[in-house]
């Protein structure tokens, strides 16, 4: 095999030149043509309205000005929902349903221009009554859907039957997911009605469908390209559509070239956020912590409209339970309409704030019975002498979750920091030190069934060059260098054989999102079986040229040869693929993949959705000024499994880089909307995202080994995407442990902290 | 007559309707060197840092989307495309960034590796350095490592154009860069609605994220009389044009102002203070103006050059109101002058934010305590984020004047503080939120002085950057 070559080398990212000189062009970096027109959107200035007249007249008048599309404009549908489920307006009509929706595109020749032109609409508006919280949705009943409720065994006989019981509240807020390059789509009409689209997006194919819809045309017409994203994190799967189908509309109308790139401010303001929650639960327990009931309430704010929000609650409903095992449960989530923008995918999908729920468990149950929670902790890791499934009904292994739970504590040193920690809080009149861990289990599918299928399209040329394709998109995740790996595995090529191309409907159709942390599993996939098809046809051409039987032919090392003792034939593979051609074989490809297994029935909420799970654990040190409330991570120590990793480097990447984002979610990221439902933090200077300074200084990750995935991914990998970023709940933990408090509203900004001791300082005195 | 500066080695002579108000990030960009990103257009997430290279092979990171082409004139300038070597292999900067593994989506990194260039050179906190930076993909650390292992920076000498150039742009928007107080008086008096430019970090939003493009504009950059620092026994004079940098340059070597050098360590970031200057700080009169508390704590005042001469206002007296200040249509400020802390004084200036670098401070405090022996002789205590103005608290410098600064007494002042400032609930915190954390301040500094074997701070814990990978 060809290990040092592709499969699991840790090589660097593709780009990674590219990068660092400034050449790997984004989306705006592509040279303007001439007569290329440019958007800007006019946004609600109100939380709830009634929009009346808008006259565009005197903005249409003003220099360079070419159009000025509102809802009545829209072609097709003025729909850009996602899921179909509800009309979910590109452009508003009739009525205003947050601070930041857009009402209408001006378009003009500069983006100076149409900036300026957007001064000149004065829409009318009649304000109306508004619900800009968790609470007042609740009480107004507000839903986007029905609630979602997954039960076991019988929660509250258990609760009332248990020795102990215990209760709590407590709320985590959204994020914005501040992907470094903002929304940005370039439109270019073709002829008889064709539109190209450069996206920066997650999901070229649902911006095909959105655009097809706006524009009321046939999907082939559409064609959606990505090379890559400065970031998406899921503020790219649906938020993408809507940008790029404005673009093509424009585009369309205009029968011009139109370049849609939103400003900080109105992309911050215009774009869905990772839905904000408020919890409510009950447990029942017994003296060494072990509960036997919980009851709980997960209540989402999914702001205006639905978007992506049943699939981000259901699976907070289906990581409520996390890694622990509670024989009787009753699980119930809400999705709430507000006058907020509307909330959507955000790295986790709703998993992070599931997993929340358990910790906040944990941590009171060990305050009532008078314990470490890792104590309480470990006593309901799901497995061993507890149930292993998840209340669902799909399969936990109680193993692995022991495994990364004893390796991150081990090399933490937990006991001997905790006496030295102990020490250190004694001798100081006002900062105290604090240790917390988190132990996570993340099923990785996409909840929508349908989405679990990839694409893959891979030409071998005659002097033996690979191009190389495939549905999912690169946002800086490295999925395009693993999937380039898994391709030159499969020839036996040096990877830089393979070359690798933009995402594009055009090459590869009816692709999934890259989300879910699916990417490299779906996509490794299909383009593994799309090399293998052509390896088989290039093997069978090397058999009947060495009259040797197709198995004894091998690839590796950038040659073909006969894997025989004593014979030492053997050609360059580009000979082999010139001789291919020339013999008038195939060398392209498609490769499909659906993920086996998985199954879900909506109606019992049982079924087993996940191909398999992700583990992970984390113990983290802060520190904590408790007469400011400011805090920092000292230290953390992770374990995180990605079963037989593809890339080593580039999952150390996802792992920190998604713990030091989970991090951010958890302590300085808060969003604040004012009294009229306006949001105020529109750009970094109000909204802060971690600096170098709060990732932790010792920084210690330790890949999980000897454990290849048990389900059939490709080379026994896990993806990475998404579960590293839930270990950043060992710092909650770690400031409730730093500072005594035993409830701890999210994000712990130093406000939160300080407020909450106050609180504490107040009612003991 | 037009904006002449150099660029990656190569003398730009822009055309004489160049607008001098566009920003330099926008320039660039149209002239097809996109390698510099817009990440916020606020100066903010460094994603547009290019370097400004002096003579003498000094070199200061700024933010491209805040600086105009005016600004630019007469400067050498390199943005990322003119760091490779000519055969487009890599410089030594973003060959360690290689090296490290350090880019992810690569829309920072090119801000990253001129953050990092100009680091190489001016040495320092490897935070300090990437404060001004934001990186939402690698968590930083690889970037930290490439910082750990940057080559020594070569003594480039590049060539900044010659130009007696004051004015440019078209007669619509014209943009002065008056090199004596005088001509800046005169200017003033003709050009009533022109915009006074200091550094611009705080104006320069209105170009780029407010693309507004005004009649005329005053740059004091290099007006002689606003720049240089003079350091005496009494204290220092600050020109009022002078950028933090050199400001924060001064004051980490001497000692009596190394809680004002460690405020500045955290107003805005590298970017921001290569820029940005006191004079700004004062004229734009924000209530959490991050300099204001110091500047009231020490006493310091302000020298108002005006047609009829200088008139020297204290601070606290040319701070009238939310954004008001005494400054008159036809004068400019010229110079600062900051007194030294008396001898076994206590001074600190503290900050509160949601982020420790490169974050507005939800409130500012600083305090001076004057002492003989145990007693407080005279105390004063400044502060900002607290109300409409940056501004003292004589009620809580009342509590402590003619007392021993003890635990219980530091308690009595921080309530009085609390009870005396007005703040405001806004998206930085509430009201409470504020009072109380004034309140403790005062225990802290009470800490501070008692307990000087402890840390006084978060982060004055040492954290060494220590990453660890196994991998199977």
């Amino acid at each position: 095999m060809n290990a040092a070559l592709s499969q699991g080398a840790a090589l660097a990212h593709d780009s990674a030149l590219g990068h660092v000189t400034g050449r790997a062009p984004f989306a705006d970096d592509v040279p303007e043509v001439p007569g290329l027109l440019h958007g800007a959107l006019l946004l609600s200035p109100v939380a709830h309205g009634r929009l009346g007249a808008l006259d565009v007249a005197a903005a249409r008048a003003m220099p360079g000005i070419v159009a000025v599309l509102t809802a009545r404009d829209v072609l097709g549908a003025n729909d850009i929902s996602p899921s179909g489920r509800e009309v979910e307006p590109l452009f508003a009509d009739g009525e205003l349903r947050h601070h930041g929706q857009p009402i209408a595109l001006v378009v003009g020749e500069s983006r100076d221009a149409a900036l300026a032109a957007l001064t000149a609409l004065k829409p009318e508006i009649e304000a109306l009554p508004t619900i800009l919280s968790i609470e007042d949705a609740l009480a107004a009943e507000a839903y986007l859907l029905p609630p979602q409720e997954i039960t076991q065994g019988d929660a509250a006989g258990a609760i009332a039957a248990a020795p102990m019981q215990t209760s709590g509240e407590f709320r985590a807020g959204g994020q914005e997911h501040f992907y470094l390059e903002g929304q940005i789509a370039i439109a270019w009409p073709g002829e008889d009605g064709d539109i190209t689209i450069t996206s920066s997006t997650q999901h070229p194919t649902e911006v095909q469908h959105i655009a097809a819809r706006v524009l009321g045309c046939d999907f082939n017409h559409i064609t959606v390209r990505c090379r890559r994203m400065g970031g998406g994190f899921g503020g790219k799967e649906s938020n993408a559509s809507w940008v790029a189908a404005a673009a093509a509309l424009a585009a369309r109308i205009t029968g011009r070239p139109v370049k849609l790139r939103l400003s900080r401010k109105a992309d911050m303001a215009a774009t869905g956020k990772r839905h904000p929650f408020l919890y409510r639960w009950r447990a029942g327990f017994d003296a060494t912590g072990r509960i036997t009931g919980l009851e709980a309430m997960l209540a989402a704010d999914g702001g205006h409209s639905l978007d992506l929000t049943g699939g981000v609650v259901f699976r907070a409903l289906t990581h409520a339970l996390n890694c622990y095992d509670v024989p009787a449960v009753k699980l119930h989530a809400l999705s709430l309409r507000t006058n907020m923008v509307s909330h959507t995918a955000f790295r986790g999908f709703g998993g992070p704030q599931g997993v929340l729920l358990m910790d906040d468990v944990l941590r009171g149950v060990a305050a009532a019975t008078g314990q470490e929670m890792e104590a309480v902790r470990a006593r309901n890791f799901a497995g061993g002498d507890n149930g292993s499934k998840a209340p669902y009904g799909q399969a936990l292994e109680g193993d692995l979750i022991r495994r990364v739970y004893a390796e991150a504590m081990a090399d933490a040193g937990w006991a001997a920091r905790r006496a030295e920690i102990d020490a250190f809080n004694a001798a100081h009149p006002f900062l105290r030190r604090g240790l917390g861990s988190f132990v996570l289990a993340f099923g990785i599918s996409f909840g929508l069934m349908h989405l679990n299928q990839a694409g893959a399209l891979v030409h071998v040329y005659a002097d033996g060059s690979i191009r190389l394709n495939h549905g999912g998109t690169e946002m800086g995740q490295g999925l395009n260098i693993k999937i380039a790996q898994v391709v030159a595995d499969a020839f036996g090529v040096p990877i830089a054989r393979i070359r690798i191309t933009p995402t594009s409907t055009a090459e590869v159709p009816n692709t999934a999102p890259t989300a879910a942390s699916t990417g490299s599993d779906l996509n490794g996939w299909a383009a593994h079986l799309a090399a293998s098809a052509i390896r088989e046809r290039m093997a069978a051409e090397a058999a009947r040229l060495w009259e040797v039987p197709v198995e004894a032919i091998g690839f590796g090392e950038g040659r073909v040869f006969v894997a025989k003792p004593g014979d030492n034939r053997a050609m360059g593979f580009g000979d082999l693929a010139h001789r291919c051609w020339v013999q008038r074989i195939s060398l392209s490809a498609t490769g499909f993949y659906r993920t086996p297994d998985i199954h879900w029935d909506a109606k019992s909420m049982r079924g087993e959705p996940f191909f398999y799970f992700s583990y992970g654990a984390a113990v983290v040190e802060v520190v904590v000024d408790t007469l400011t409330g400011e805090h920092r991570v000292l230290r953390a120590d992770l374990v995180q499994d990605c079963g037989r990793s593809l890339n080593p480097t580039i999952d150390r990447g996802q792992i920190e880089g998604g713990f030091v984002q989970g991090l951010g979610w958890l302590t300085t990221e808060s969003l604040y909307w004012d009294k009229e439902g306006r949001q105020r933090t529109l750009g970094p200077s109000t909204y802060k995202i971690p600096g170098s300074r709060d990732a932790p200084p010792d920084f210690r990750l330790r890949l999980l080994a000897n454990a290849p995935a048990r389900a059939e991914t490709i080379f026994r990998s896990k993806g990475v995407g998404e579960p590293p970023l839930m270990l950043a709940t060992a710092v909650w933990n770690a400031l409730c442990d730093a500072t005594g408090l035993t409830a701890l509203d999210l994000p712990a900004t130093p406000e939160v902290v300080l407020m909450a001791l106050e609180r504490m300082r107040r009612k003991h005195g | 007559m037009s904006i002449t500066f150099t660029l990656n080695g190569e003398l730009r002579r822009l055309p004489a309707e160049t607008p001098p108000a566009m920003t330099l990030l926008d320039w660039l960009r149209a002239a097809g060197l996109t390698g510099t990103k817009e990440g916020c257009a606020e100066g903010d997430c460094g994603a547009c840092t290019v370097v400004i290279e002096a003579p003498d092979g000094a070199r200061a990171p700024v933010n491209a989307c805040l600086m105009t082409l005016g600004q630019a004139h007469g400067l050498a300038l390199r943005s990322v495309e003119g760091l490779s070597a000519p055969d487009g292999a890599p410089h030594p900067v973003q060959a360690a960034m290689l090296a490290a593994e350090a880019t992810q989506c690569g829309f920072c990194t090119p801000g990253i590796v001129m953050s990092l260039y100009a680091h190489a050179r001016m040495g320092g906190d490897a935070h300090e350095a990437l404060a001004g930076n934001l990186c939402r993909c690698t968590g930083y650390r690889p970037i930290l490592d490439a910082m750990a292992a940057l080559p020594v920076a070569e003594d480039t000498a590049p060539l900044c154009p010659a130009t007696d150039v004051t004015a440019f742009g078209p007669p619509e928007h014209r943009f002065f860069l008056p090199r004596s107080l005088d001509e800046t008086l005169r200017l003033r008096r003709d050009h009533p609605g022109a915009w006074i430019l200091a550094g611009g970090t705080d104006l320069g939003l209105q170009f780029s994220e407010h693309r507004e493009n005004p009649g005329s504009i005053i740059c004091l950059r290099d007006v002689a009389e606003l720049r240089g620092m003079t350091a005496g026994p009494e204290g220092l004079s600050v020109g009022a044009a002078e950028p933090y940098a050199a400001l924060l340059d001064h004051m980490a070597h001497d000692a009596d102002f190394a809680a004002f050098a460690g405020l500045l360590r955290r107003l805005g970031s590298r970017q921001i203070r290569a820029l940005g200057t006191l004079g700004g700080n004062l004229g734009t009169a924000s209530p959490i103006g991050d300099a204001l508390p110091p500047l009231l704590a020490l006493g310091a005042r302000v020298s108002l050059a005006g047609p009829d001469g200088a008139r020297d206002v204290a601070v606290e007296d040319f701070l009238l109101g939310y954004r008001r200040n005494a400054l008159r249509a036809d004068e400019v400020i010229a110079r600062v002058f900051i007194p030294r802390p008396t001898p076994g004084a206590i001074f600190a200036a503290e900050k509160l934010s949601r982020r420790h670098d490169q974050d507005i401070s939800a409130i500012g405090l600083a305090v001076l305590l004057e002492r003989d022996g145990d007693v407080i002789t005279h105390a004063r205590i400044a502060h900002g984020g607290c109300g409409p103005m940056a501004a003292r608290a004589p009620e809580a410098e009342a509590v402590l004047e003619g007392a021993a600064f003890t635990e219980a007494q530091a308690r009595a002042a921080g309530d009085a503080l609390a009870r005396a400032i007005t703040p405001m609930d806004d998206l930085r915190g509430t009201a409470e939120y504020r009072r109380v954390a004034a309140r403790n301040l005062m225990l802290r500094l009470y800490w501070r002085a008692a307990r000087p074997d402890a840390a006084a701070e978060i982060m004055a814990l040492p954290t060494p950057h220590a990453p660890r990978f196994i991998s199977p």
